[in-house]
């Protein structure tokens, strides 16, 4: 076992390693923010509570700061304590809504 | 190098699906009950799927000489139903005794209400007045947080319940710290849309050790690869991790968690079940 914590791998090969994959990934999210400004509506992506989420975690992706998995999926979190009274849908939608539709 | 698929569902799988499983090193599926993608009518459906669970699935997969071993309950996503889990409760202990089942689960929370925790407390007294292991779904989403938070909130409450014989299930990075620190066993679920990927699992194990960690594909009828735990393999090596440190996370730790059923075996391995847990 590593060092707990560490990448076994050097700053450079992680670069060779990891690089091309996630320089898609990065152009499959321009890709889908420049989709949404192409919409038939035109309608503004950021009143929807999951693109409001989507720019606060881009924001945490350009930090310097570490732990950047962790801080982003906190800011996709429910982050309160309280239980439901009772189910209002059966599936989860990936983001925390703070003011959820009345059902 | 042989490995222990930890969470299978293998009812919405096929038998190719065993196949290529077993090809590729599996030599035991654990499969939890859960649920079918659309909510069952009533408790017999149930009866039905256990019997499938305990009798059908286990002929299926020795086949291809792979142990399948099963988890009952009635699943998180239909636990808002108090009645229904009344009476499917009733019905779980006439199959304690089947030579494949290991415990209860996957229980748990889907959106975290009253009725969900207090299905999930139901489950956990039945577990624990027939001496069962747990194995425990956390929710999905926006919703894993709370509801990890609320499965240990409430675990800790039963003082003899003991954390070393409870997996609590789909962790990722906002709570694999705090299940791992209250001594529970955890899962990381490589699922290719909604849960963790095979680069995110491994920097989990390099941040938090391998102790008491498990890997699944969770394969089930959504999207979701049945030989994921090998690919997580060639992602280690890819890393330069060592040959010991994937099989201790894919064989031995699943192992050592099965193995206090006391009905895990693989003779084949001459690897023999030890003592009966079943009896309450």
């Amino acid at each position: 076992m590593n060092k707990q914590g560490r990448c076994p791998l050097t700053t450079s090969q992680i670069i060779d390693e990891y690089f091309i994959e996630n320089r898609t990934r990065i152009l499959d999210v321009a890709a889908y923010l420049d989709r949404l400004l192409r919409s038939a509506d035109s309608q503004p992506a950021g009143e929807d509570f999951r693109m409001q989420a989507f720019e606060q975690a881009l924001h945490i992706l350009s930090s310097t700061e570490p732990n950047k998995v962790d801080h982003i999926q906190l800011v996709f979190s429910d982050p309160t304590t309280e239980l439901k009274a009772h189910l209002d849908t059966k599936s989860a939608s990936g983001a925390w809504n703070p003011v959820p539709e009345v059902r | 190098m042989y490995y222990i698929e930890m969470h299978g569902h293998m009812v919405s799988r096929t038998t190719d699906d065993y196949r290529e499983m077993a090809m590729a090193g599996c030599v035991a599926v654990s499969e939890p009950a859960f649920w079918a993608g659309w909510d069952r009518q009533s408790a017999d459906s149930f009866d039905d799927y256990f019997r499938q669970l305990t009798d059908f699935e286990p002929k299926r997969a020795s086949q291809f000489f792979i142990r399948h071993v099963s988890w009952l309950c009635l699943n998180p996503k239909e636990g808002e139903d108090r009645r229904l889990t009344a009476e499917v409760l009733k019905r779980i202990p006439k199959f304690l005794d089947r030579p494949n089942v290991v415990g209860i689960g996957e229980i748990g929370m889907n959106r975290v209400t009253h009725n969900e925790v207090d299905t999930f407390i139901d489950h956990i007294r039945l577990a624990l007045d027939y001496n069962q292991m747990i194995l425990i779904h956390t929710p999905h989403l926006e919703d894993k947080y709370k509801g990890t938070r609320a499965t240990i909130d409430n675990l800790v409450k039963f003082q003899n319940l003991d954390p070393n014989r409870v997996l609590i299930d789909h962790a990722e990075e906002h709570t694999v710290g705090m299940i791992l620190e209250h001594g529970f066993y955890t899962g990381l679920t490589l699922y290719p849309n909604t849960k963790v990927s095979l680069a995110r699992a491994v920097d989990m194990i390099e941040k938090y050790g391998p102790d008491r960690i498990t890997i699944s594909s969770a394969c089930d009828w959504g999207p979701s690869v049945p030989t994921a735990v090998p690919q997580l393999m060639l992602e280690m090596r890819r890393r330069g991790h060592s040959e010991e440190l994937i099989r201790k996370l894919v064989f031995e730790n699943p192992l050592k968690f099965l193995m206090q059923s006391g009905k895990f075996e693989l003779p084949r391995l001459d690897i023999h079940a030890t003592v009966s847990h079943t009896a309450p």
